[in-house]
């Protein structure tokens, strides 16, 4: 368990105490339309059970959104309108996502706390704006028999309000998280968050509507095109779970061979990456980032032998551009990872030479490779300071001094041993 | 047009006429298509247009098929049989470039045909237009399922005809598996167009947006996926080669003993999510050879007991590197143990008969044969025959016979392609070689005695 920072704890404790009024607020006053209620609850539960994990560690729960979305919207139940509050909105959705939870947790795989909080408390946003102006809304349709236009527009309206508020909520946390830039961390969740949450709010409209013309038994099959949604995201999400697994695997072949210290490429891609981040660089980038990291000793299985003790910043200058340039091939052969293969290109190239300056990435790799043959998995921070010196020293010649004051603020947040 | 045989062009006549047909009566001599029901056919011909311009990817194996299916019965429902048939009309004019005219226009065709037969079983069983007006959305679905059940077969029928007749049909190439993914998928297709159909009356087009709009990012993400599922085969294929890259003559022997390993896999009746599994299995199954140092590979004549174990230890070595990927799991046992024997006198655990697990026992063989088959520093290849031959005399007591008659069968069938020949290294070229290769069974590894 990492160990929560202020802002998600923040955000837990307000779900939290969201969902006790919620619960107690119903209880007290009774469920109204309990049936619909239940309905709605099952399909939120189902929802969370079906929950998936996004790349980047994002967990998401794409039709238990889109049912909590559809409860809180609902304005009638095939012509009967629906009379619920929005407290016993809160309460259902956090009975479900709780009861949707628990097979989950069962088997020993607790929800992401501040995740399922994020996700009860822009629902539960959405519900209190919207519920009061349900009844109103409903009288506009005519009964439900004329025109839908102006509940919709209100509809889009709210639902992307809520989705812009939720987008904001997950880049506060993400920056305090990974300690990157706020408006980069926006970019991040909303490239991450536009495609579902399209989806989400469609489906839920579409849930709306569905229980006004037809009836409750038409939940399940309206969930179906969103059914089709989260099974692409899933594929999606896990092949490029494994793709980094594998390319984190494979890395190591080198250490098993002998070629450099053992954890030595983890280190330095957990070091580039922080880097990057420090830098402002934006998920994709880190991503290019961190398959190079870690790759970028791979030119080294093309040498006859392993260097004695690995290659390092002790190796001769040849014999690093040549392993940079066999890396570099072996990459290029995948015929997808181009971008990659120009960072371990230009992984030792030095940053005041004639050429103009190498990509930021290969800076930062080059950087941390140094440190990471200076310090290695040692967590002396004497030694740690000596080898930022040697590495402020070379600053302009052979680093680039903005990435090696980076590296400082990394290193001293997170001591030597750079456990992030 | 000209490369079709002539029964193909009679039958793309009779099928384009038999559509003209219909929709010219229909719109003739009879009543069926209202004033007010045109704005509603205009809007359904459009999105039936722009769906059928993005063929979907949802099922990529299947024949190209898309969304525009919902659109089409949506049409059905809500402007009648002759309206269904200008809907489907409009395949004509979709925008996909480098679809010749003729398929064009039988797609069009078809489409209209589909159409209007599935919009005639939808009145005959009752159903109308008002019913969605109406809010019965009950009534709907009887005649909605008759509909759909006349346009699904008829399209696959007047399809497959097209394809048998043009000679790009072989029966045994439609694989069952294949079929009902396609009816399954095409199922729920059907339940979109009911979706799009039953809101019509509330929302009008919206409906159609609201349905679609999942189900168009879906496709997106499936692009994604299969973008990162290419991206990740070719990264795999290349890390693999790069830890193969240091000896000379074992090049490609990863890729090889994937290729063979997955075609004894199908010829075994395994499902594809294992057979996927075992061509990565294939692939990395010498990835802990790096871990064995080069002094041994290259040393000639006997090993020392120490040196043998070192290489014995090299499935434990590769298992541990790919140990944090999780999906491999299955893998996981094949590349640990293939180099086990029937009899029990393998490594590096000894495991006997069936307590080698399947996967091993597959890559076994497919390693010891293309072994066989590629050049080596101390021997030219063998042909496929002799090493079928050694395949042969090894099974049951190095290989499970099954997997050995599997592969026979297979190589039989399809055929085998040898690396070829590798070119003598240049002599001043300096090259990795390996006195000894650890897959051949042909000459196994001596041990000398230490003392």
């Amino acid at each position: 368990m990492h160990g929560l920072d202020s802002g998600r704890l923040l955000l837990i404790c307000a779900a939290g105490v969201v969902t006790v009024c919620g619960i107690a607020y119903t209880a007290a006053v009774g469920l109204v339309d309990p049936q619909i209620a239940v309905a709605f609850g099952v399909l939120v539960a189902a929802g969370e059970l079906a929950r998936l994990t996004m790349p980047g560690n994002r967990e998401v729960a794409p039709i238990g959104a889109a049912a909590a979305l559809g409860y809180t919207l609902l304005l009638d139940v095939g012509g009967v309108p629906a009379e619920h509050s929005a407290l016993q909105v809160v309460a259902v959705m956090s009975a479900g996502m709780i009861l949707g939870a628990l097979p989950h947790l069962a088997v020993g795989r607790p929800p992401q706390l501040d995740a399922i909080a994020r996700r009860l408390l822009s629902g539960a946003l959405l519900a209190f704006a919207y519920r009061p102006l349900a009844p109103a809304l409903y009288d506009t349709t005519g009964d439900g028999k004329g025109t839908w236009w102006a509940v919709l527009g209100v509809m889009a309206v709210l639902i992307t309000a809520m989705l812009a508020a939720d987008v904001v909520i997950a880049a506060l946390l993400r920056a305090e998280q990974v300690r990157t830039a706020f408006r980069v961390a926006i970019r991040d969740e909303l490239r991450m968050a536009a495609p579902l949450g399209a989806a989400v709010a469609a489906s839920g409209t579409l849930l709306v509507l569905a229980s006004h013309s037809m009836n409750l038994a038409a939940l399940v099959v309206f969930a179906a095109p969103l059914l089709v949604t989260q099974v692409a995201f899933r594929k999606y999400a896990g092949i490029r779970a494994t793709y980094l697994q594998t390319v984190r695997a494979l890395a190591r072949v080198t250490e098993v061979g002998g070629y450099v210290e053992p954890g030595h490429s983890r280190r330095v891609s957990r070091m580039s990456v922080a880097i990057g981040r420090e830098l402002g660089m934006a998920e994709p980038e880190l991503l290019e980032l961190e398959y190079a990291a870690l790759m970028h000793d791979i030119g080294q299985l093309s040498l006859r032998d392993p260097i004695p003790g690995g290659a390092t910043v002790l190796t001769d200058p040849r014999t690093a551009r040549s392993i940079a340039e066999l890396g570099s091939e072996v990459i290029r052969k995948t015929g997808v990872l181009d971008r990659v293969a120009d960072i371990v290109r230009h992984q030792g190239d030095p940053f005041g030479g004639p050429e103009p300056p190498p990509p930021l990435a290969s800076r930062i790799i080059k950087a941390a490779n140094a440190y990471d043959d200076l310090v290695g998995g040692s967590t002396d921070r004497d030694r740690a300071a000596a080898a930022l010196e040697r590495l402020r020293l070379d600053g302009g010649d052979e680093y680039d001094p903005v990435v090696v004051e980076s590296m400082a603020k990394v290193i001293e947040r997170t001591g030597p041993d750079n456990h992030l | 047009m000209r490369e079709l045989p002539w029964p193909a062009k009679i039958y793309l006549v009779a099928v384009v006429a038999v559509a003209a047909g219909l929709i010219g009566r229909g719109l003739i001599f009879s009543e069926h298509l209202g004033q007010d029901e045109w704005p509603t056919l205009l809007v359904l011909a459009l999105l039936f247009l722009v769906c059928e311009s993005v063929p979907t990817l949802l099922n990529v194996q299947s024949a190209a098929m898309s969304v525009s299916f919902s659109a089409a019965l949506a049409a059905v429902v809500l402007v009648g049989s002759v309206g269904a048939a200008l809907v489907g009309a409009t395949a004509v004019l979709s925008v996909r470039p480098g679809l010749p005219p003729h398929k064009r226009l039988f797609n069009g065709a078809q489409f209209a045909i589909c159409g209007y037969a599935a919009g005639w079983v939808f009145e005959s069983l009752g159903g109308h237009r008002t019913i969605v007006s109406d809010h019965r959305f009950a009534d709907l679905l009887g005649p909605f399922t008759g509909a759909a059940a006349v346009f699904v077969p008829l399209n696959f029928v007047l399809f497959a005809v097209m394809l048998s007749l043009a000679g790009q049909l072989r029966t045994e190439e439609v694989p069952l598996r294949g079929l009902a993914q396609f009816f399954i998928s095409y199922l729920g297709y059907a339940t979109f167009g009911l979706l799009i159909a039953g809101l019509w009356a509330t929302v009008q087009s919206i409906s159609a947006v609201l349905v679609l709009l999942p189900l168009f990012i879906a496709r997106w993400a499936f692009g994604q996926y299969l973008a990162q599922q290419r991206s990740y085969d070719a990264t795999i294929a290349a890390l693999c080669q790069a830890v193969e890259t240091k000896d000379y003559y074992t090049r490609g022997h990863c890729t090889r003993v994937s290729a063979a390993s997955t075609m004894i896999a199908q010829e075994i009746g395994m499902g594809p999510e294992r057979m996927r599994a075992i061509g990565y299995a294939g692939m990395l199954h010498d990835v802990g050879k790096l871990g064995v140092p080069t002094k041994v590979l290259q040393k000639e004549g006997g090993l020392t007991e120490e040196e043998l174990a070192a290489i014995q230890l090299h499935p434990m070595r590769g298992l541990e590197i790919v140990r944090g990927i999780d999906f491999l799991d299955e893998a996981f046992a094949g590349i640990m143990h293939h180099h086990e024997r029937q009899d029990g006198r393998g490594y590096p655990m000894g495991l006997a008969g069936d307590e080698i697990p399947e996967f091993a026992r597959v890559i076994a063989v497919a390693d010891a044969f293309d072994s066989m088959t590629s050049d080596r520093a101390y021997r030219k290849a063998k042909s496929i025959e002799e090493a079928v031959a050694e395949l042969r005399k090894g099974a049951g007591t190095q290989f499970d016979p099954d997997m050995v008659g599997a592969f026979i069968r297979a190589v039989d069938r399809r055929g085998w392609d040898p690396p070829g020949k590798v070119a003598a290294p240049k002599a001043d070229e300096v090259v990795e070689t390996v006195a000894k290769d650890h897959d051949d069974p042909t000459s196994p590894i001596e041990v000398v005695s230490e003392r």
